[in-house]
């Protein structure tokens, strides 16, 4: 009777170091270290770094999805790398290389499946997240047996995946309900180069940005049937757009309302749509071309960044006046931004500084900084839980 | 007059030499990497934008490159690059990708 006891003392013993690490993930995030290849695991609520982990391959425009318990985060990288990343044990529990060259990826509505966009060879491959195993591979084949890069890949209700085929100006609906026999709905004719797209936050609107067309081509996921309809017609003449040293990206959004906040592409400006009318409301002057136009949580403000040469500040629109309220110079470019769940705080990278600042957003103070090295992206756990990011 | 040439030649000191200065050419590198690499990727292994790897370039006549660079592609996402890099500094950055 002693034996046991003392040994489940001792296993007690050697056990509780790890009790005492005990850590919850909603308020854990990832910054990417593009250049070293490399993550940091970091704390929201702490403004700290938790742990480095790197031998990450090309995170030149990785990034990231959660699984819906949170507890992993999954990188998706350049050279088509996706690593399942345990944020509780600071460690990578699976790696594989998935494609020749990949911009990104989206995780099903029942968190079981992942999926990869693939621009070599063009397509998105489906997985496991569980196992990182194979579960379907959907080649974008179009005229003459080519295939397109896929950009613009969401998740969508209905254990769906919407994305956009670059060279072929198609989007498609891929079903995986039979996960291994996805059934896929194709729209053709949207327009040319879609460059990327977002999903409405409600999950029924997908609307990709063309890059060589006029307007964004909408697809009512309530009407499919309606097919795909082209909004902002006028908008985006090639004549009128200026050279652009950075695509943008349609990652974010502001529902103020019923507003819209979208980036115009090769112009010095965000565009606010009405959603019910999909009318142009207003073309808001800024410094440069956007590249990510994100709302905070609570849809008031909406924070800007911009291509290439005027990436080194930001601007914030109030969303209730649609005006600018504030410019920032947080250091050398500035490529990402990401907010705390509930928008208090925001944090930025400064990719050539090797800095992520962290903001106060209702005092536009700085109130942290972290040391990174090149870093780009920046995800924080809370997006578990939404769609179509 | 010589002052006129001395602040000329302070002013556009690459014209006056063979190569971008060191500092410049860390400038230069930092832009192919992560400007460049935006589209073409980090490793120029070609994402939105064709690889621009030394095998991919190596039969395209320098100043086909130079050109492309300085003045970008029409009815492609290539953007022209001469109001951030001169000519002489586009020459060099061809010869590092051809390297």
């Amino acid at each position: 009777m002693i034996k046991p006891f003392l040994s489940l003392s001792i296993c007690l013993l050697f056990s509780l170091p790890a009790h005492a690490e005990l850590r919850g993930t909603g308020d854990l995030g990832v910054i990417i270290e593009r250049e070293p290849a490399a993550i940091q695991i970091i704390n929201t609520t702490h403004k700290s770094s938790l742990s480095r982990i790197t031998e990450l391959g090309d995170l030149s425009h990785a990034s990231v999805v959660y699984s819906r318990d949170a507890r992993y985060a999954f990188i998706f990288g350049r050279d088509g790398g996706l690593t399942k990343i345990d944020l509780l044990q600071d460690k990578i529990t699976k790696r594989i290389i998935q494609a020749g060259n990949s911009i990104g990826g989206a995780i099903s509505q029942d968190g079981k499946l992942i999926a990869v966009s693939n621009y070599t060879p063009g397509g998105i491959k489906v997985f496991s997240t569980e196992t990182l195993e194979l579960v379907a591979d959907i080649p974008a084949h179009y005229a003459d047996g080519k295939l397109s890069k896929v950009v613009g890949l969401v998740d969508a209700p209905g254990q769906k995946f919407i994305f956009s085929l670059f060279d072929a100006g198609e989007i498609w609906v891929a079903d995986l309900n039979e996960p291994n026999k996805p059934s896929i709905q194709k729209f053709k004719g949207v327009g040319k180069q879609p460059y990327d797209a977002l999903l409405t936050p409600d999950g029924r609107y997908y609307i990709a940005g063309l890059f060589g067309d006029r307007g964004l081509a909408l697809l009512d996921l309530w009407s499919p049937e309606q097919g795909v309809k082209r909004i902002l017609p006028d908008y985006g003449k090639q004549d009128e757009k200026l050279p652009v040293y950075k695509m943008p990206h349609l990652e974010g959004w502001a529902l103020a309302g019923n507003l819209m906040f979208i980036p115009a592409v090769g112009q010095h400006e965000v565009l606010v749509l009405n959603q019910s009318t999909w009318q142009l409301v207003k073309r808001i002057p800024v410094i440069g071309q956007p590249v990510f136009v994100m709302a905070r949580p609570d849809g008031r403000q909406v924070w800007v960044n911009f291509a290439f040469p005027d990436n080194a500040q930001l601007q914030v629109i109030d969303a209730k006046d649609l005006s600018l309220v504030q410019s920032l110079s947080p250091g050398k470019a500035i490529l990402h931004m990401e907010f705390t769940p509930r928008g208090e705080n925001v944090w930025v990278s400064a990719r050539d500084d090797n800095q992520v600042v962290v903001y106060d957003t209702s005092s536009f103070k700085e109130i942290a900084r972290l040391t990174a090295n090149k870093p780009s992206g920046i995800f924080f756990s809370s997006r578990a839980h939404k769609m179509g990011l | 007059m010589r002052q006129l040439w001395l602040c000329l030649s302070l002013l556009i000191p690459t014209m006056a030499l063979a190569e971008p200065s060191k500092q410049r050419q860390a400038e230069l590198q930092n832009m192919l990497k992560h400007d460049c690499g935006s589209c073409h990727g980090l490793t120029l292994k070609g994402g939105l934008g064709p690889p621009l790897l030394a095998k991919d370039l190596i039969n395209k006549p320098d100043d086909y490159l130079v050109e492309v660079i300085q003045n970008g592609r029409k009815g492609t996402a290539m953007p022209p690059w001469k109001p951030f890099i001169s000519e002489q500094e586009t020459r060099w950055l061809v010869q590092t990708l051809l390297k």
